[in-house]
């Protein structure tokens, strides 16, 4: 008898749960921003910057800039397999999207550490 | 008369289904919030942490009702792909996933998309 595997990549599992992940991650942070925003919300710069000097509100909106950035990347990439069939454009193209939230994983860390 | 396949079917002609809609405006805001979304946000913050008088400044040019409008139609795109990723993670659970549930939700995500936004742009208004 002749077995039949069905292989592929292997990543689309992981990336599907990583888009879920990620997903919630984001949820949660808008969540509890959304909250704290509408219970005390910052009327000038002085109280805006307190909000992100505190380091567990940096490190949780480091995660929600890396949680959205990955997220991003499935998404594109997805988008770009569906509909960019020159392997050529399709690969420049995720490039540039990887190379983009590279840059803006470096600026969001930036931005938030100043 | 043979009948001629495969058969293709004009996107834009055929009446889509709700599901079908929803999961479109779920890629198309996906991918605006990707672009220009990202980089509007973290030039906003960073306008907005850089100096008291960045931060004034931020201000007065979120004032402007053209910058409140496109503002409020951004708030929708990602009310729209929060809403129908919320659906998603539902689903994933096993919950709603029978035609007329899935029906149900796909206008409950819809609408509340909209609502929400309506909500948070009388309020920033």
């Amino acid at each position: 008898m002749v077995k039949l595997a069905v292989t592929g990549a292997h990543y689309g599992l992981r990336d599907w749960l990583v888009q879920r992940i990620t997903a919630a991650v984001m949820a949660v942070y808008l969540v509890l921003l959304a909250t704290i925003l509408i219970a005390s919300p910052p009327h000038d710069y002085a109280a805006w910057r307190m909000l992100f000097s505190g380091q567990w509100f940096r490190i949780a909106s480091f995660l929600f800039f890396v949680s959205l950035f990955w997220h991003a990347w499935i998404g594109m990439r997805n988008i770009l397999m569906d509909y960019i069939h020159s392997t050529g454009t399709r690969l420049l193209m995720q490039i540039l999207v990887i190379l983009a939230l590279l840059f803006y994983a470096v600026w969001s860390v930036d931005i938030l550490w100043r | 008369m043979q009948r001629k396949r495969p058969k293709y079917l004009n996107l834009v002609k055929i009446k889509q289904p709700l599901g079908a809609v929803v999961s479109m405006l779920h890629r198309i805001s996906g991918v605006l919030l990707f672009f220009p979304g990202i980089p509007i946000l973290l030039c906003s913050l960073q306008t907005a942490m850089d100096s008291p008088q960045s931060y004034i400044e931020f201000k007065s040019f979120l004032a402007t009702p053209l910058i409140k409008g496109s503002l409020i139609l951004a708030m929708w795109f990602f009310l729209h792909h929060f809403c129908a990723g919320i659906r998603h993670l539902a689903m994933d659970l096993h919950y709603g996933v029978t035609l007329e549930q899935s029906r149900m939700s796909g206008k409950l995500v819809l609408v509340m998309g909209i609502l929400l936004t309506i909500l948070i742009g009388v309020k920033l208004w």
